[in-house]
């Protein structure tokens, strides 16, 4: 069966940071681009990004963009891409002034420069002190960003499809894609995006663990799609745990405290950071703190009388720092933690925030697979920014503030290469006879299943298997059930039923279809955890504690059929700068 | 705990109906919006739009014990039993908690709500000096739930004349913007008898707005920058 049919010169999936940054330049490029998104724009969870943008303005004081891909090498524990590393480091700069011109309401210094604050992992002359690199606007610089970007597409008229659903990519017989499936949820109605290059910024899968920083939307949708159309994942290992979730609720509170001056303490009351990163303390990167409060609660010295939490203290910063740079936080601690951290320290651990891995990709946002010899041949017509993506700029583990520096850099470059492509490849190529098949097969499936299992109970299994299983420290016999356990539950997925059958604005049918997607993710990440034997970043094997850069210093393939894993290399070559060879890692 | 929920399906339901609910919570379902998904993990029917589950999305806003808030951000513990839970007033119902948002948006599109500028912009950044970026504070952090225009009867009466408190307060955030340069003609867009003055200071906007936002006090600088440029 032929679905209806809407033609594009591109289609851009997700309206968050790098979508609408995409977006902004195709439409302002004159092409007819077509955005999907499952929430209206400003909805997207970008909007929940904290702290600041990394770039290496100066404003505060030296500063250079070697400096930042220093950093982000280093951060990435060597596993990032250098050339990808070096591309974005270098473009910083350039994307935040950007922003700044499109309206965003950065904090302002004395001068009328935009204001930076220190944050996690950043330093001055490669590792020597910190340094205020990240341009914030008070402690919610993702909703300010976000809006910004869609209130300059609706400038360029840029045109949105909200709340409609991507369902599946649609590849011909070559490999070239050719657009997707999706579904409008207002109606039920399912269509054809017939479109000349396809972008995904889909954003990431927070939500396969249990205790999660992320929205609900957050359900790896691009991955899933990508999987089932034979595009593998890379790095899926790669999980971070936010140091600073609110115990319990799991929402996050900003590193931006800890760059402000806050610190944590243990149940003694002290700093304890500085016994695990004595240059750095609060301020070391992200894996490296969660693991040392991972590690105080497991010696019992963990707060409260379950002993499980950690505490954030900065009351000493004093109501009127906290009032200017983290009123955010103020309003999450009371509404969510029921302290008022002007007073009270808030009790915090670290939670699963950011996925670095995702859709392969070189520095152009061009999606890239193994063929032959070559391990990173592009693939016509699909493109990839953002969380989705994986550039690789994180590595093993991503720096704070690096996320939407992310999302802009290559919302960006991935937006002026599918000009490019566009400029040499004229006219739509014809959609093969089958372009709908697996799209109404899952449809079909899901309106007909019958003595199924419920979405949320299945999915429930597997946020549970996903935390019990590849958390913060991760056991050989712990991965090897996981991934029994996980396959389990991806054989309850393909069973799920809804009990609601109506076309009308249907969630019942959305979150079924968003569990097809997380369980891909879920899959992927236990099988390349369970492969890797070292502790690389946020990747830590109690029977591996080492890095191991002879065997793997190695970027992880992994295929959906039978759960096949690949290896191909780290690119330790910069675009002009010298390499940055792998050495010890301490803050 | 005891639930009301307003509950209408266009495709089988000939008109919207209350269904009550009798939920066992667990002690982690410390907000609203735990309790409805809970309520939907065993009616999966019940529909609503939710998101980041923290207040900042703007997905979850709807009508609780007959005030307007966000659903994450609510605590069960401050909220009589039943529940009572209807959509957001004012705007046509999709289905259950669902509305259509489409005429709360074509007002937040009309302010051409962008910064507008045409001077070639700088190699850095525009300066800005701190006291003239203050003055965005309390504007800047909308999240456009719509909770402050559907609680306005001056929306509900002309919601496709009266651009309503959340297009107002961005109105005046670029009005207020020292990068802005097109005051002028966002205050000729303006002045109008529906557009601005239907706002009669009611201040149902204030009392709802999830984010602690003032749009009574933006609307009335919009009405003394006009006044100042006047005389």
């Amino acid at each position: 069966m032929a679905l209806p049919t809407r033609k594009f010169d591109a289609v851009v999936v997700g309206a968050g940071g790098a979508g609408l940054r995409a977006a902004l330049q195709l439409s302002e490029a004159g092409l007819k681009v077509g955005v999907l998104s499952k929430v209206f724009p400003t909805r997207s969870h970008t909007v929940a990004a904290q702290g600041g943008i990394g770039a290496s303005l100066g404003n505060m004081g030296d500063d250079s963009w070697l400096w930042h891909m220093y950093d982000t090498v280093k951060g990435s524990d060597y596993l990032g891409d250098q050339d990808a590393i070096e591309f974005m480091c270098r473009m910083a700069p350039e994307v935040v002034y950007e922003l700044e011109h499109f309206g965003m309401p950065f904090d302002r210094n004395n001068d009328g420069t935009v204001y930076q604050r220190p944050f996690g992992g950043h330093s001055q002359n490669f590792g020597e002190r910190p340094v205020q690199r990240s341009c914030c606007a008070a402690d919610r610089t993702g909703h300010a960003m976000l809006h910004t970007l869609y209130q300059r597409n609706v400038r360029a008229n840029t045109v949105f499809f909200v709340e409609w659903m991507a369902l599946d990519l649609v590849r011909d017989a070559s490999g070239q894609v050719l657009g997707v499936t999706a579904m409008e949820m207002e109606t039920g109605e399912v269509w054809m995006f017939h479109a000349r290059a396809t972008l995904f910024a889909t954003g990431g899968a927070g939500r396969i663990f249990a205790a999660s920083t992320n929205a609900f939307i957050n359900t790896g949708d691009g991955l899933g799609m990508a999987a089932r159309a034979g595009i593998p994942l890379e790095d899926m290992e790669f999980w971070q745990f936010h140091p600073t979730g609110v115990a319990g609720a799991g929402v996050l509170i900003t590193e931006g405290v800890r760059g402000e001056g806050g610190y944590l303490l243990n149940k003694d009351g002290e700093r304890f950071m500085e016994r695990y990163a004595p240059t750095m303390k609060d301020l070391a990167s992200r894996d490296v703190v969660s693991r040392a409060m991972a590690t105080e609660i497991k010696e019992g010295r963990g707060c409260g009388k379950d002993a499980d939490y950690i505490l954030l203290k900065l009351d000493h910063l004093g109501v009127d720092v906290i009032e200017k740079r983290l009123p955010g936080i103020r309003e999450i601690a009371k509404k969510f933690a029921n302290v008022d951290p002007v007073r009270d320290p808030i009790p915090v651990v670290p939670t699963c925030h950011y996925q670095m891995g995702g859709i392969p990709t070189n520095y152009h946002g061009e999606v890239v697979v193994p063929a032959g010899d070559d391990p990173a041949v592009v693939v016509p017509g699909f493109y990839a920014a953002g969380e989705c993506a994986c550039a690789s700029v994180h590595g093993a583990n991503r720096l704070g503030t690096n996320s939407l520096t992310d999302l802009l850099v290559f919302g960006k470059a991935s937006g002026n290469r599918v000009i490019e492509f566009l400029r040499e490849n004229p006219g739509h190529k014809d959609l093969p006879a089958d372009a709908a098949e697996r799209t109404l097969a899952r449809l079909a499936r899901l309106d007909g299943q019958t003595g199924g299992e419920s979405v949320h109970e299945v999915g429930a299994a597997m946020r549970r298997t996903m935390q019990a299983h590849c958390g913060v420290f991760r056991f050989p016999d712990m991965l090897t059930e996981g991934v029994e356990q996980i396959r389990a539950v991806s054989e309850r997925v393909k069973r799920t039923e809804i009990k609601d059958k109506s076309r009308t604005f249907n969630t019942a049918r959305v979150e079924a279809l968003e569990l097809e997607n997380l369980i891909e993710v879920a899959r992927a990440t236990m099988v390349s955890a369970e492969a890797r034997q070292e502790s690389r970043g946020a990747h830590d094997r109690a029977d591996h504690h080492q890095r191991d850069d002879v065997n793997w210093l190695k970027h992880t393939l992994w295929y959906r059929d039978d759960d096949r894993l690949d290896y191909k290399p780290v690119k330790m070559k910069p675009l002009t700068a010298e390499t940055f060879e792998p050495k010890v890692r301490s803050y | 705990m005891k639930f009301r929920i307003y509950r209408y399906d266009p495709e089988k339901d000939s008109s919207p109906y209350m269904k009550d609910y009798d939920v066992a919570l667990e002690p982690s379902d410390r907000m609203l919006l735990d309790a409805l998904v809970r309520i939907k993990s065993q009616d999966d029917s019940l529909s609503l739009r939710r998101s980041c589950r923290e207040g900042v999305c703007g997905s979850d806003a709807m009508n609780i014990n007959g005030k307007n808030g966000l659903a994450c951000i609510t605590k069960l513990a401050d909220l009589r039993e039943p529940v009572e839970l209807r959509p957001l007033p004012g705007l046509p119902v999709i289905r259950d908690l669902i509305v259509d948002m489409s005429q709360f948006f074509k007002q937040y599109h009309s302010i051409r709500p962008y910064l507008r500028n045409e001077e070639p912009p700088p190699e850095r950044e525009r300066l800005q000096s701190p006291a003239e970026r203050e003055e965005l504070d309390g504007l800047y952090e909308c999240i456009l739930c719509a909770c402050c225009s559907t609680a306005c009867p001056s929306f509900w009466w002309n919601p496709d004349k009266f651009v309503g408190p959340a297009g107002l307060l961005a109105a005046y955030r670029f009005i207020a913007d020292s990068r802005d340069q097109a005051t002028n003609d966002r205050l000729d867009d303006l002045e109008d008898p529906y557009r601005l003055f239907r706002c009669h200071s009611i201040m149902n906007c204030v009392d709802v707005c999830p984010k602690g936002l003032n749009p009574t006090h933006a609307i009335g600088k919009i009405k003394e920058v006009m006044v100042k440029r006047m005389v």
